[in-house]
This record gives structure tokens, C-alpha cells and sequence, in this order.
């Protein structure tokens, strides 16, 4: 245990202390640190094992990029499985466990898996699948324990107990990073006044400046900018926020952990929030990663990034090693090499380039460092941290030319270059294209006209590159951005693409880890190669590499290469994969927000809604809307309630709230042209005062919806829809008004929430009337309307009946609903009223044979509701023509019918039907649609359709469930069970 | 997320607006009894890469219906205009040529 935390140096409050724990053990550190540099500092080098072989992992890199350092955060409900212990900013209270290991991860019993490696390599799951162990015992106990082996953290099946917002955000310029360049950028955008939303994932701004040495020059510059854009009111901040995914017109999707820093959030705030900004342009400045290089165990604790090494060193004041081994094939590795022999490190530079950069290596030598030129790495040794490592001369091809030396060391830093973190474009269904001067992915400028890049992310070649590109960026006309002197050289310079060192076979020197978190060797992919796969997109399917919750950040352009190599291609002919949202892991919760449970989406209610609460209906939703379904007395369920509601409807009087129903205002000269063209049925004869029923069908010839339209006066029509096809008549409407019908003088506007509707049925229900409004309104013919008061509030009657009873539908201004509705049961009361619910009015419908929502299916045309004869054939209307299609005509189509059962169970809804006798195979002869005990015949009775229906009028069919698998003998029946003359509601 | 420059209510989210397809179909005049006139237009459409014309009403906004010019490929929206405008347009140049 080598790594330690220096005495002094580093970005962090040594004034304080922080006391965390990991895996039960206490963990020191300082506000400022994240929890993998105290851990690091408290020499604990195995922070989890590895996804398939259990192989003991420590701290890779400083950020996101992290493959290898992850942990289960907090306790109980609040654990997080699968957290960066790299970005995770260090708070007191913190609770964290290392992930896959048992009992835990410094004594893994399951790291017997390693021993089975050779037979879990790259496409292990899909041979077995398919191969002579398939379905045998000896593979499901197989399955069962390496699935259990297998795997990262731990799901949790506790609900959440934090909350989450989620908010819109708009600007001018988005800025994403905030680094130097991004830093330039929001600076010079802000001055000029724009909207600026400048956002940083880290909790620090800063990026890569907060890894120089302290109180280096960049360090003033950093904070007077920082200033200056605290100060700016037009420039918001948004630190601890990913910007995880691009989207289509400049949107992007970010998450800022507002509380992510504390133990547990205060109670009366969002955990995290997921902002949907919408920018009018962004600036991605949002760097590189430092890509790894590939040798035998080079997943072992104490291997990491040349530059996290360096991060630890100067943000953290943790020296990771004492004796360094730092392996490159660019010019990025000599400023942590110096600042580690600075800081008092033993430090060996191998450098795979046969010709050093000899200022730098002069500076090295003369610190007290040894450089080593054309050498690369082979392999480490140590298994629960490294001990040594061997190190052999190179060729320009990264071939080994010599013998390898066993050297010891107890830190090996590594740097194959940069990778720019080019995600977020990508995500844009962008290809990069490779440099060849620069040896990495670079995005392509101005395909993206409302997107540029700053900095790193374009491989911008020093600190002064990327202040400068941020200005122009974000806006400036010339480069007029203060100079910085380049303390270090920022990017990779002269790299020499040579990832991986190998033997005279060709092959590295023991397992080499392309992909660490997926556990993906070279051997991997090589055998991947070796059976045909050629296709990036191939190759990672079925390695999964670049597949693992880092979305191959460190991993893709390393495998890429390995296949080029193999392919003998060139990296730009191989082709890269492209990255989706999210570029970091989201927290589903922070994506929910507030939309889970009864929030899920909005409900809608009547405005009788709460006399329907303090009178002890049960609700039901309706679509998006919550009804009384019915209203029990004392501890009635509801079959008993349903079936006394819907009798004493035919008994009394009954009062139904049908505010749901659609409601369409149709105003103007041409309003009847209209609705002659919508309806099946003719409307040139309706005289004002009147109603009528009507059909419409879609374009296509199917039955779109039905109700009543009321002729209000001579240009004005009410029409009404059915509750679920309210919105889609309305915007049928409106589609044929704006794109065929413009020259109709009409308009058309929903009037649904504006008016509330009740409907009063039953053979009192004219008493009822008359004693709240008067003789002249209770003297209603049918089919009539007329205005009238309710306790002298204005309400329209409507005659007219869905129950087939007398009945009447009140409309009234929804303000007004409750008073009128309140009227009707005290003024009802001597005749016994009663309010009854939806199930109660579904009954009452089928006793009639009146088609709704379960029969209007979108497939069932007007003939198939035994309404074929109400289409007026004088006249075109939407669907006229084509409902002629012989199909739609054909006699043997299933036709609307009344079921009556035979029995104490009724049918289900849908039920198939066949005949009494015969085999129950093939699609049967029809279906059940609507089902219901009838209090009218005293027997279960149900609507269907059903195929041949005239001839079968009379005969019997068998009903079957076959999800509850009952079967009911039905007597086939005109729908019409019930007063089939109407006597009872024209009476 | 596809954004939506309605000409009445400026720029809006997708999710604020319903799809119809294919704005360059026309509904026969409704005198015309052919089935296979109102089948090309009820049921055939292309379904191209590239450059579409088509339908979208704001439905959780003015209620308009749209005539969207967006690219299937990239997403991106070449113009976005008021359906009754533009045919009222079309009947105008029909009226006087
Ligand atoms: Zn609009």
C-alpha cells in the first residue's frame, strides 16, 4: 500500500474532515475530494471485482470514464448500484461497498470464475444457447451460478424515497464544459448579453486546470473568469449537471444532482433535476479521455491513466505510487512524469517511440527520472496490486524486439493519447472521422450548423488553442481573449499509434484487457476475428465490448484498433460505432420526475366530481377521466349495486352525470353542408329545436364515432361524441376544414369542458322535470330540445334516451352543474331518485342494444351494427365510398347480436364464439363485446358479433374465455333485448 | 426531440403536436364515386428518405393543422406553415390563372 496522501498540495479544504465509510470501514478525507481519491489515500486499493472473472479492480482513471471503480452508494432504499467512486464528490455520512464480491471484495470466493475464462470468452452465452448443452440440467445449474457470478451492482426492489424535478430550460448558448475552453466560451457569450447556461458535471469548474500543479498562473485566470461569470446575470451555472443526452432541434437532456453531495436530501427538496434545455446553439467543450494501453494484467490495482495519476497528484494532494512506472507513445505523459518526481516519486518514463522528445526528456532526467526510449510494456505482475512490471524493447509496430526486464514498481501509469469525448455528437447520428496527425476521432465541423466544438474535444493543441477556440466560439469576432503561456503541452503531441505490445505470435503478453468493465480481452477479440466477424457493430455485439455502463469510453478506440490490426485495415476504413443517450448513467427517477402513480398523466373530472366524492361513489377511470362507477349502499359490492341501480332506473328515476361526452359547437351558413358530409345520415331536414342520432365513419369506410347533433337555431348545431372519441372527431373535423373543406363558411369549437350534461331516466323522471322547470318543459316531444331554468340557473333539455327510458339530458354551464344536479335529487326525492354510475348505465345500453365504446372497435362497419339502412344513399359523406368495398359488404360479416346466457355466469367480454356443436378450433364465428347481468330479463345477456348472424338468430353458441377458460351456452337474440318498440322512452 | 416553428404560437416540443403523414395527397372531390380513387387516397403513400411533406396539428396548442416540411432522415424542418394558408393559396393561383 504505497498510495498516500501528501502532506500538503492539492485543491482540497484540509481545514476539515470528512468521515465516510467503505464496506464498513472508516474512510478520512476533506471537502473537495471525491470518494475514490480518499479511498486511494486511505491505501485501499480493491474497490470492486470485475464482471465476468471476479479479477480484484482499483481506481483507473479520475472521471466518468471510470470502468473499474464502482460501488454501491448509500443504504437501503437509497442504495445507488453502480457509482463512480471517481466522481463521486466526498460528503460526511457517506456509505459505499464494493460491488461482485463475496463476502467481499478483497476475499472474492467467486474469483473462481477467473479459472473458467477460457470457456466465458466473447460470444459465450450465444454458443451455449445454441450448443449440445442447450435445455440440459447441467446448463441450467451452469446458467443459474454464472449468472449469479456474473454482473455489477445490485438492483434494489425499495421504493425511492427522494423526489425529482424536472424543469425546462431555454438559452441562447448552451456551453457544455466547463473547462478552459468552455470557460472562454460562456465568458464571451455572457458579455455580449446572451442567455448562457454553462454546465459542468464536476462540482468544481475548472476541468482540466484543476489538475496543473496549484498556484500555477492558470489557477488566477480560473478564478477572475469563475468571477466574472458569477456575476453576469445572463449566464446561469450549472454545476454537478451531465448533459447525458443530444436530441433533435437543440435539445438536450441534463441532470443536475442537486443533492447527490449530502447524505440525504432536505425533505422539501428534489434529489436530482432533469432539465430539457432547448439552446439555440451549443458549444461543446467537453475534452478528452485518455485512452489506456493494452498489456498483460493491465487491469490490476494500481495501473492507471497517466493523467489521473497526475489529477490525484495536483487536485487531490494523493500520490498514488512512490515508484512509478509511466508507459507512453506520446508527449502527455512527461507533465505527470515531472510533477511525480517533483512531488518525490521514483519515476521510469517508457516511451514506445524510438525517438524522445528530447527537451522533455532532458527536463525528466535532469529531475531525477529515468526515460527509457522504444520501449513499451508488456506486462504487470501482482495480483491484488501490482508489484512489478516487464517491460522489452519495441518495434515501430509495437512487435517485441528483445527481452523483456522485470522491473519493480507499485504504480504503473499509462497514456496512449486522447480520445475526445465527442458523445453528445455523435449521439446526432454524426460519424467522426479519423486524424491521422492527431491519432484519435475528431468530430466534423458545421455538420451540425447550431453545434461547435472548444477545446480538447478538437484536439486543441494547448491551453492557450483551447481559450482562444472557446472565444470564437462563443461569439467573439477575432481571437480578442487574454494570452495564456502554455504551462504544459496540452494534447497528445507526436503520438505514435502503438497500443499494445506484442510477442512474436502476435499476440499481447498474457490477459489483456481491451474492455476492463466487460471484462473483453484481446484474446476476445481476436477469437471474435477468427470466426468471421468483421463489422464493428458485429464485433461489439457480440463481445459486448464497449457495451458495459461506460459505453466504451476507454475501450472503443483500443478494440477498433486491435480489429484493424487483425482486418489489416487501416482505423478509418474499420469504422466506429456510434454512442447513444445517455453518455453518463441517469437515474430512471430523475427521468420520472413527478409522472409516476396517480401523476402518471393527467386525469380529468367532471364538475360533479365532488358531490359524486361526498355522496360515496366509487370511481372508475374512463380514459383520462375519473367517473362514479357506482354508488353503494352500506357494504353493497358493486355487482349488487350495479344491478339495484340499473332497476330502479326502470322502476323510478335515475340521475346520470354525462359531462364526459364530447361536446362540439358547429356554427355558421354552411353548418348543415357539414354535418351531411360527416354523418351517414341526412341533416338538411332537421328543423331548430330538434335532434338527431347520427353515425360517422373514418375516410376509409369504418364507423369513427355516434351521438346526438341538436339544431340550437338556424346556424347553430350542439353536436356530442362519445367520451373516448371526443378528441379524434375534433381533430377529423378540423382536418377536413383545413384542408378540403375551406370554403365552407363554419366553425367548429369544443365546447366539452365549458358544459356539463346529467342525464334524468326513468318513468318519473318527466315529474321530476316538471317540478324543477315547469309544465312546458316536461311537455317535451322526443327528439326535441328546449331552454329552461333549474332553480333560475339557464339549462338546455334535451329529449332524448341512451337507457330506453323516458328520458331527458340536461346540459348547464359546467360552474353550474352542482347546483342544478343538487336541484334534481332534492326536487326527485318524493319519487325516489337515485344517482347511478357507469356500470349501472352500461347495463341499461345493452338491454337496448346500444353500441359504445366496445362495439365502436375501429373495425366493425355501419352494417355490422345493424345500422347499414340509416346511410343516406342521396348524398356523399366521409367513408360513402369506400364502405362499398365488396369486404365491408360481405353478407358473412360478423354482425351486431344479443347473447342471451344460459346460467349463473355470464360471458366474458371477449369471448370468442362458436357454434354449440362442432370443434372449438380457428378464429371462431364471433365475439363478445359488452356483457351484463339484465335486471330487466333476469338473466345474464350480452352484445357480440357474430358471423352468418340472420341464419342464427334462435340457435344456440357456446361463449368461450380461454384466458379464464369458462365456456357459457348463449341463445342467439336481436340486440334489442329490451322494449324493442321504444314505447317506454317515447312515452 | 423535434421542434415545431408553429406560425401560430412560435416553437414548440413535438410532444405539443399530433402526426397525419403525407400532406401532398388530396382528398377527391367528394362527387367522385371511384372506389380507387379514394383507396390511392386513403391508403397509399410513399415512404421516402429524405424530404416529406407532411401533416402535423398542434393539438395541445391553437388546434392548427400544419403543413411541415421535414427531412425523414436528419429531422430537420424545412418549414412549417398553416394548411389552410397554403391551400388557401393554391385555390387563389387556381381562381386567376
Ligand atoms: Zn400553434
Amino acid at each position: 500500500m504505497t498510495a498516500r496522501r501528501l502532506a500538503k498540495g492539492g485543491r482540497i479544504d484540509r481545514s476539515r474532515m470528512i468521515s465516510m465509510q467503505f464496506d464498513g470501514r472508516r474512510i478520512a478525507a476533506h471537502p473537495g475530494d471525491t470518494l475514490a481519491s480518499a479511498l486511494l489515500a486511505a491505501g485501499e486499493m480493491i474497490i470492486a471485482r470485475s464482471f465476468k472473472y471476479h479479477r480484484p479492480r482499483g481506481v483507473f482513471s479520475a472521471g466518468t470514464e471510470e470502468p473499474n471503480a464502482l460501488i454501491t452508494l448509500g443504504e437501503g432504499a437509497r442504495s445507488e448500484p453502480n457509482t463512480r467512486a471517481t466522481t463521486l464528490e466526498a460528503f460526511d455520512g457517506l456509505v459505499a461497498r464494493g460491488q461482485n464480491g463475496w463476502p467481499n471484495v478483497r476475499h472474492d470466493l467467486s474469483a473462481i470464475n477467473g479459472a473458467l475464462s477460457p470457456f466465458i470468452g466473447a460470444g459465450f452465452y450465444y454458443k451455449t444457447f445454441i450448443g449440445p448443452f442447450r435445455g440440459t440440467a447441467f446448463w441450467m445449474f451452469c446458467e443459474r451460478y454464472i449468472r449469479k457470478a456474473a454482473g455489477m451492482g445490485r438492483a434494489i426492489t425499495l421504493s425511492d424515497p427522494d423526489s425529482y424535478d424536472k424543469t425546462n430550460a431555454f438559452c441562447d448558448v448552451l456551453v457544455i464544459g466547463a473547462g478552459p475552453a468552455g470557460l472562454s466560451a460562456a465568458l464571451t457569450a455572457g458579455r455580449q448579453g446572451l442567455r448562457v447556461i454553462l454546465a459542468e458535471q464536476d462540482f468544481a469548474l475548472g476541468g482540466a486546470l484543476l489538475s496543473a500543479p496549484p498556484d500555477a498562473a492558470t489557477d488566477a485566470w480560473l478564478s477572475t473568469t469563475a468571477d466574472e461569470l458569477h456575476s453576469l446575470p445572463n449566464v446561469t451555472i450549472l454545476a454537478r449537471t451531465t448533459v447525458f443526452g443530444a436530441y433533435d432541434g437543440n435539445v438536450f437532456g441534463a441532470v443536475q444532482r442537486q443533492w447527490d453531495h449530502v447524505a440525504q436530501p432536505p425533505s422539501d427538496e428534489a434529489r436530482q433535476c432533469y432539465l430539457k434545455i432547448r439552446a439555440k446553439r451549443t458549444v461543446l467543450a467537453t475534452g478528452a479521455f485518455e485512452r489506456p494501453l493494452v498489456f498483460g494484467n493491465n487491469d490490476r490495482p494500481g495501473v492507471m491513466l497517466a493523467s489521473a495519476v497526475r489529477t490525484y497528484l495536483n487536485r487531490y494532494g494523493v500520490l498514488a505510487g512512490q515508484n512509478v512506472l509511466i508507459a507512453t507513445n506520446n508527449d502527455s505523459a512527461y507533465a505527470t512524469a515531472l510533477d511525480l518526481v517533483r512531488a518525490g516519486a521514483q519515476v521510469t518514463l517508457c516511451d514506445a517511440r524510438a525517438s524522445v522528445p528530447q527537451p522533455l526528456a532532458n527536463e525528466l532526467t535532469s529531475a531525477g527520472g529515468v526515460c527509457l526510449s522504444g520501449h513499451g510494456i508488456a506486462s504487470a505482475h501482482g495480483h491484488r496490486h501490482i508489484t512489478a512490471a516487464s517491460v522489452v524493447p519495441v518495434d515501430r509496430n509495437g512487435r517485441a524486439t528483445g527481452v523483456t526486464v522485470r522491473l519493480r514498481f507499485d504504480l504503473i501509469a499509462v497514456s496512449g493519447g486522447w480520445a475526445p469525448a465527442l458523445q453528445l455528437w455523435s449521439q446526432r447520428q454524426m460519424k467522426p472521422v479519423y486524424d491521422t496527425e492527431n491519432g484519435c476521432f475528431l468530430p466534423v465541423p458545421d455538420l451540425l450548423p447550431d453545434m461547435c466544438f472548444a477545446g480538447s474535444v478538437i484536439a486543441a493543441p494547448g491551453l492557450s488553442d483551447a481559450i482562444i477556440q472557446g472565444a470564437l466560439a462563443g461569439g467573439a469576432s477575432t481571437s480578442q481573449t487574454a494570452h495564456l503561456a502554455d504551462t504544459a503541452p496540452h494534447w497528445a503531441r507526436d503520438l505514435h499509434p502503438l497500443w499494445c505490445v506484442m510477442n512474436a505470435q502476435d499476440k499481447p503478453f498474457g490477459k489483456a484487457f481491451v474492455d476492463m468493465q466487460h471484462d473483453v480481452t484481446v484474446r476476445d477479440l481476436d477469437q471474435a476475428h477468427d470466426e468471421g466477424y468483421v463489422s464493428v457493430e458485429h464485433l461489439k455485439r457480440y463481445t459486448t465490448t464497449g457495451m458495459a455502463t461506460d459505453q466504451g469510453k476507454l475501450s472503443n478506440v483500443n478494440a477498433l484498433a486491435r480489429m484493424a490490426q487483425l482486418s489489416e485495415k487501416s482505423l478509418p476504413e474499420t469504422g466506429t460505432t456510434t454512442f447513444r443517450p445517455p453518455v453518463t448513467p441517469v437515474t430512471i427517477g430523475a427521468l420520472v420526475g413527478h409522472d409516476s402513480g396517480e401523476h402518471f398523466h393527467a386525469t380529468r373530472l367532471t364538475p360533479l366530481q365532488d358531490w359524486h366524492l361526498r355522496n360515496g361513489a366509487v370511481m372508475t377511470q374512463a380514459g383520462p377521466w375519473l367517473r362514479p362507477w357506482y354508488y353503494p349502499i352500506g357494504d353493497e359490492t358493486l355487482d349488487q349495486a350495479y344491478r339495484r341501480e340499473a332497476a330502479h332506473v326502470r322502476r323510478a328515476v335515475g340521475l346520470v352525470d354525462v359531462s364526459t361526452l364530447g361536446k362540439i359547437m358547429v356554427q355558421g351558413p354552411d353548418a348543415a353542408n357539414l354535418l351531411n358530409l360527416l354523418y351517414v345520415n341526412g341533416w338538411s331536414t332537421l328543423k331548430p329545436g330538434k335532434l338527431r342520432y347520427g353515425v360517422m365513419l373514418r375516410e376509409d369506410g369504418i364507423v369513427l364515432d355516434d351521438g346526438a347533433t341538436a339544431r340550437l337555431s338556424e346556424y347553430d348545431y350542439l353536436m356530442s361524441t362519445t367520451t373516448s372519441g371526443a378528441g379524434r372527431v375534433m381533430s377529423h373535423i378540423e382536418h377536413l376544414l383545413a384542408t378540403s373543406l375551406y370554403d365552407l363558411r363554419v366553425r367548429v369549437t369544443s365546447v366539452s369542458d365549458q358544459w356539463a350534461a346529467m342525464a334524468l331516466a326513468g318513468p318519473a323522471s318527466r315529474d321530476v322535470l316538471r317540478a324543477v322547470s315547469g309544465d312546458f318543459a316536461a311537455a317535451l316531444s322526443p327528439n326535441s330540445l328546449t331552454d329552461a331554468q333549474v332553480e333560475g340557473v339557464a339549462v338546455r333539455v334535451h329529449r332524448m334516451s341512451f337507457s330506453g327510458e323516458l328520458a331527458y339530458e340536461i346540459y348547464v354551464r359546467s360552474e353550474d352543474a352542482e347546483d342544478v344536479w343538487a336541484a334534481l335529487i332534492t326536487a326527485g326525492a318524493p319519487h325516489d331518485i337515485a344517482p347511478y354510475g357507469t356500470e349501472a348505465m352500461g347495463t341499461l345500453r345493452i338491454e337496448k342494444g346500444h353500441v359504445a365504446g366496445p362495439e365502436l372497435d375501429g373495425r366493425a362497419t355501419l352494417r355490422d351494427m345493424g345500422m347499414g339502412r340509416m346511410a343516406s344513399s342521396r348524398k356523399p359523406f366521409v367513408g360513402s365510398v369506400l364502405a362499398q368495398r365488396p369486404d365491408l359488404q360481405d353478407p358473412d360479416r360478423p354482425m351486431l347480436v344479443g347473447l342471451e346466457i344460459d346460467g349463473p355466469i355470464g360471458a366474458k367480454a371477449g369471448a370468442i364464439l362458436f357454434a354449440a356443436d362442432g370443434k372449438t378450433e380457428g378464429n371462431g364465428l364471433g365475439w363478445v363485446t359488452s356483457t351484463t347481468w339484465s335486471p330487466a330479463l333476469e338473466r345474464f345477456i350480452a352484445l357480440g358479433y357474430l358471423g352468418g348472424a340472420p341464419e342464427r338468430i334462435g340457435s344456440t353458441v357456446r361463449a368461450i374465455d380461454f384466458l379464464g377458460e369458462s365456456t357459457v351456452m348463449a341463445r342467439v337474440v336481436s340486440p334489442q333485448f329490451f322494449d324493442p318498440e321504444g314505447e317506454r322512452q317515447n312515452a | 426531440m423535434i421542434r415545431l416553428d408553429c406560425p401560430v404560437c412560435g416553437h414548440r416540443d413535438e410532444t405539443e403536436f399530433a402526426y397525419l403523414g403525407d400532406a401532398t395527397v388530396r382528398r377527391p372531390d367528394p362527387s367522385i364515386t371511384d372506389p380507387g380513387t379514394w383507396a390511392d387516397f386513403v391508403f397509399l403513400r410513399d415512404n421516402p428518405r429524405g424530404a416529406h411533406c407532411e401533416y402535423w396539428q398542434h393539438v395541445m396548442g391553437c388546434r392548427e393543422w400544419l403543413i411541415v416540411n421535414r427531412n425523414t432522415a436528419t429531422h430537420q424542418i424545412d418549414s412549417c406553415q398553416l394548411a389552410r394558408s397554403v391551400f388557401a393559396g393554391e385555390a387563389t393561383m387556381a381562381a386567376s390563372s
